[in-house]
């Protein structure tokens, strides 16, 4: 139990961190939200002198009567009218107010959140790939949607919400000190009474609605996880385990929901009781002080009507409450990730040219790198890759031949050594520009969900039609496309489930050819393809890469079979290098690789 | 109304290995998707022991069936709790031995954590052959009655292809084995391949019929190998 106390003590701590850092984030709307709470105040202005002037009219009335009775003149009928004018146009001018007031809110809560949603996107591109080891894709998306959705809405009408609030607290109490002083400190009493038992509820409820943004996100990875891969989950018969694990969560979700949402619903009822205490005390004194005649009936009508106004803004702030909890407990998780570690971006000395200026000469010196510090996969890399040379890295599999390309792309940074471009260190430059140079086709086939005319557009946004089909009749996709319902205009749905593995490995093919990049990455990129349509893409490769740095990954040794330069790759080591004929002469690991295809097997 | 498969007819026999090679897009994945009945056959039947499989209930069929699909799919959690994931209790031993004929064991007792190393969603922090084998070694550890391979070697070089498969024909023993590949060298020794084209099929044999009477065979074959290796393995 004392480990849940201390953890409810940092709970607290983080709420007014993540209080603080929403609010200094919602500063950079200042203008707009001065200008809200300007129409704010002055709508609540109106509202809260409203009472005061009805009670001129009340007062009015009845010394009419009083005078009536004893025979004078009777009521005044030209003084109410114009009282009830005044009243009329003051509600008006409230209301327009308040119009205004909530229409520059709308905006400015929603510019907020398209700005947080970007900067979450943007953020996300700049994370260590190593971030995602560890977490649910679906779990990071639901900041973006989930959490920045609950913030923007709560946000929205509690900052009116308390703006409103506030000003009607302090305008009334201005009103009824004007009306009995001694009234006011008797309504005061509730306000300590009301403050205390806000902080205890918010206090114990501020856990759950954390919990509940938290089990969001985990609900969201589940299920996105699942549908990924629910061909698994059918096959291996393991509906009932992912329906009970999905219940599971979906249970916690439900219960700290439940929580969080009762008890900070006990507020209002709480709120209300404490505000009706005062409102008897009111009217006990309010009667008394009216019997001795030390006040006017009028304003005993007024002060209890402001009475009332002074509780419905502290029903209002419970109210509030909720939602202020909410959006800090979404805020919490949001500036989270924000604030988390990134790449840096920027080259700090960058290198004298740019990096679409590179001619493509690749040299790795002594690179040694690991996932964990404590297991290295590459120790010590070097080669040395001339400019238009195809290079092919070859080697059992978990021997480090993709690791070698997340390196070049920077998707990692090496741990010791270097790897250089044309003699520039590869850290001289920006992380996105540098990307910009390679053209790559990877092992996991990445296609969106759109037609297949965007997603092989991809590669370059401002290509024709044309281009894009001259792209594709390069990479031998031309003719499935054409054969697909709807041609080029074929949706793919979201997992491009809807073509076959081979196919989508030929878009992606098209893709990188349409990009045309200095330097190409093949790594696995026709693993999927039957090996006569890729002997006629690889003609069209070689004209592509002519005159440019290639690096190709295979198992499929026929697919490498006339690189440059092969590197033999085992265990992080380059172990032989050569061209095909050569290694196959030398007889080492390549020609035992090579020749244990055809070994007997059964 | 076109159909990505047409009049296929064959029969895969328990203790024997049935191949499917084709090009992309030939349907071979489509053919070994409806066995465990992601799809149901608009026309047509196929039977299981005589039995329309469409009269057998999902699960029960899926039992049967270690299915390991052409784009391997892990997910977030342990390479115990991947390569267990078709058997809740499988205990240590099947595990373990599931990893040994997959070739898994050597890349896993090299993590820190051995069995109990994290997997990131999608098992994005494994390597493309590392995933496939722990696909490969998910469906092992049913020991199911059918095996359904599709195209699930082609992240792996050529000798953990050779070993792996030499390992696994100890423990299929009687199961029927199906095998989609795109290498010759995989599917060299089955005892019926399929030759799919455009959907229909383009012949049936074993490697030397087909290299003699099939002229599709002929060019997959030439497009790998050269000469001197065809004469090889038909010697
Ligand atoms: N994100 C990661 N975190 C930790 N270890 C990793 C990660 N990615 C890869 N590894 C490990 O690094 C080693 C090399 O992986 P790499 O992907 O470079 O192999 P590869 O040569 O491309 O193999 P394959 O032919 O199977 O694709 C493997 O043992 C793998 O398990
Ligand atoms: N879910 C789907 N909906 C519609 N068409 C599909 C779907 N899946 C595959 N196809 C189409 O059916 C045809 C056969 O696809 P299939 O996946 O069976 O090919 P494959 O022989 O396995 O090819 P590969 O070697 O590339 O994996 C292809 O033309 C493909 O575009
Ligand atoms: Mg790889
Ligand atoms: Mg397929």
């Amino acid at each position: 139990m004392a480990h849940g106390a201390m953890k409810s003590g940092e709970k607290a701590k983080n709420f007014k961190k993540s209080l603080g850092k929403l609010i200094a984030y919602i500063g950079n709307y200042k203008f707009g939200l001065i200008a809200v709470m300007v129409f704010a105040i002055g709508s609540t202005v109106f509202n809260v002198v409203g009472p005061k002037i009805l009670g001129n009219a009340t007062t009015e009335i009845f010394n009419g009567i009083m005078s009536k009775l004893s025979g004078g003149s009777g009521i005044n009928f030209d003084a109410i009218a114009r009282i009830i004018l005044l009243l009329l146009v003051l509600y008006v001018v409230s209301a327009v107010f308040q119009f205004i007031q909530g229409f520059l809110m709308t905006g400015i809560s929603q510019k907020m959140c398209f700005k947080l949603r970007k900067e979450l996107i943007e953020k996300i591109n700049r994370m260590p790939m190593n971030y995602f080891d560890t977490r649910t894709y679906g779990e990071v998306l639901s900041r973006i949607t989930n959490d920045v959705d609950t913030l923007g809405q709560s946000l929205n009408q509690s900052v009116t919400q308390l703006i409103t609030s506030v000003t009607t607290i302090i305008g009334i109490t201005y009103m009824m000190f004007t009306i009995s002083p001694l009234l006011t400190v008797i309504t005061f009493v509730i306000l300590p009474l009301s403050v205390f038992m806000m902080s205890f509820i918010v206090k114990k409820s501020q856990r759950f609605f954390r919990d509940q943004q938290a089990y969001l996100g985990k609900v969201n990875g589940q299920v996105e996880e699942i549908y990924a891969g629910h061909n698994i989950v059918q096959a291996f018969n393991r509906e009932e385990e992912v329906i009970a694990e999905f219940k599971a969560t979906n249970k916690k979700l439900y219960e700290s929901a439940w929580k969080s949402q009762y008890l900070s619903g006990l507020m209002q009822p709480i709120m209300g009781f404490v505000g009706n205490l005062g409102y008897v005390a009111v009217a006990i004194v309010g009667g008394i002080l009216a019997a001795k005649g030390t006040i006017t009936v009028g304003n005993i009508q007024s002060f209890i009507a402001n009475v009332k106004q002074f509780t419905q803004p502290i029903g209002q702030m419970a109210q509030v409450s909720n939602m202020l909890q909410s959006a800090v407990a979404a805020a919490e998780r949001v500036f989270e990730f924000l604030d988390e570690e990134e790449e840096e971006q920027k080259a700090e000395n960058h290198a004298p040219i740019k990096a679409c200026e590179l001619e493509g000469n690749v040299e790795f010196e002594h690179v040694r790198f690991g996932y964990n510090p404590d297991k290295i996969i590459l120790k010590d890399f070097s080669a040395d890759i001339k400019s238009g040379q195809k290079i092919a890295i070859v080697g059992p599999t978990g021997a480090g031949k993709t690791t070698i390309i997340k390196l070049l792309m920077r998707f990692y940074d090496v741990n010791d050594g270097s790897i250089k471009i044309d003699g520039h260190n590869i850290k001289d430059f920006d992380r996105s520009e540098l990307r910009e140079v390679f053209g790559m086709v990877l092992q996991d086939t990445w296609l969106f969900k759109g037609t297949i005319m965007e997603n092989i557009r991809y590669g370059r946004l401002d290509a024709t039609d044309e281009e894009v089909i001259a792209a594709a009749k390069a990479a031998h996709a031309h003719h499935f496309i054409m054969t697909l319902p709807g041609g080029y205009d074929m949706e793919l749905n979201e997992e491009a489930s809807n073509i076959s593995q081979g196919q989508k490995q030929l878009i992606t093919i098209a893709r990188a050819i349409l990009a045309d990049n200095r330097i190409m990455i093949l790594d696995e990129a026709t693993s999927s393809v039957d090996t006569r349509t890729e002997e006629r893409i690889q003609k069209a490769m070689d004209n592509l890469t002519k005159g440019r740095t290639s690096f190709v990954i295979a198992h499929r040794l026929s697919t490498i079979r006339d690189a440059d330069l092969i590197l033999v790759l085992k265990d992080g080591d380059v172990i032989e290098q050569g061209n095909h004929e050569e290694l196959l002469r030398k007889g080492g690991f390549y020609a035992e690789l090579y020749n244990s295809q055809f070994e007997q097997t059964a | 109304m076109m159909y990505p498969l047409n009049n296929i007819s064959f029969t895969a026999k328990p203790g024997e290995t049935t191949a499917f090679i084709g090009s992309t897009g030939s349907g071979k994945s489509t053919l070994v998707n409806l066995i465990p009945r992601f799809f149901d056959v608009t026309e047509g039947s196929i039977t299981l022991d005589g039995v329309d499989i469409r009269e057998v209930e999902k699960e029960e069929l899926r039992k049967n069936i270690g299915y390991v699909p052409q784009k391997a799919v892990l997910f977030s959690g342990t390479i115990a709790s991947n390569i267990a994931y078709g058997c809740e209790n499988a205990s240590e031993d099947t595990i373990e031995e599931a990893a040994e004929i997959s070739q898994s064991k050597e890349f896993i007792m090299a993590k820190p954590n051995k069995y109990q190393s994290s997997i990131a969603q999608g098992g994005a922090n494994v390597s493309g052959g590392q995933k496939q084998r722990l696909s490969i070694a998910r469906a092992i550890a049913r020991h199911p009655k059918i095996y359904v391979f599709d195209d699930s070697f082609s992240a792996l070089d050529f000798k953990t292809d050779a070993v792996l498969r030499k390992e696994l024909s100890k423990v299929t023993g009687n199961s029927t084995v199906l095998i989609v590949a795109q290498r010759i060298s995989t599917i060299l020794h089955a005892d019926k391949i399929v030759v799919l084209d455009e959907g229909k099929i383009a012949g049936i044999g074993t490697h030397k019929e087909l290299m003699k009477n099939n002229e599709v065979y002929r060019q997959i074959a030439s497009s790998q190998l050269s000469q001197a290796d065809i004469e090889a393995t038909l010697a």
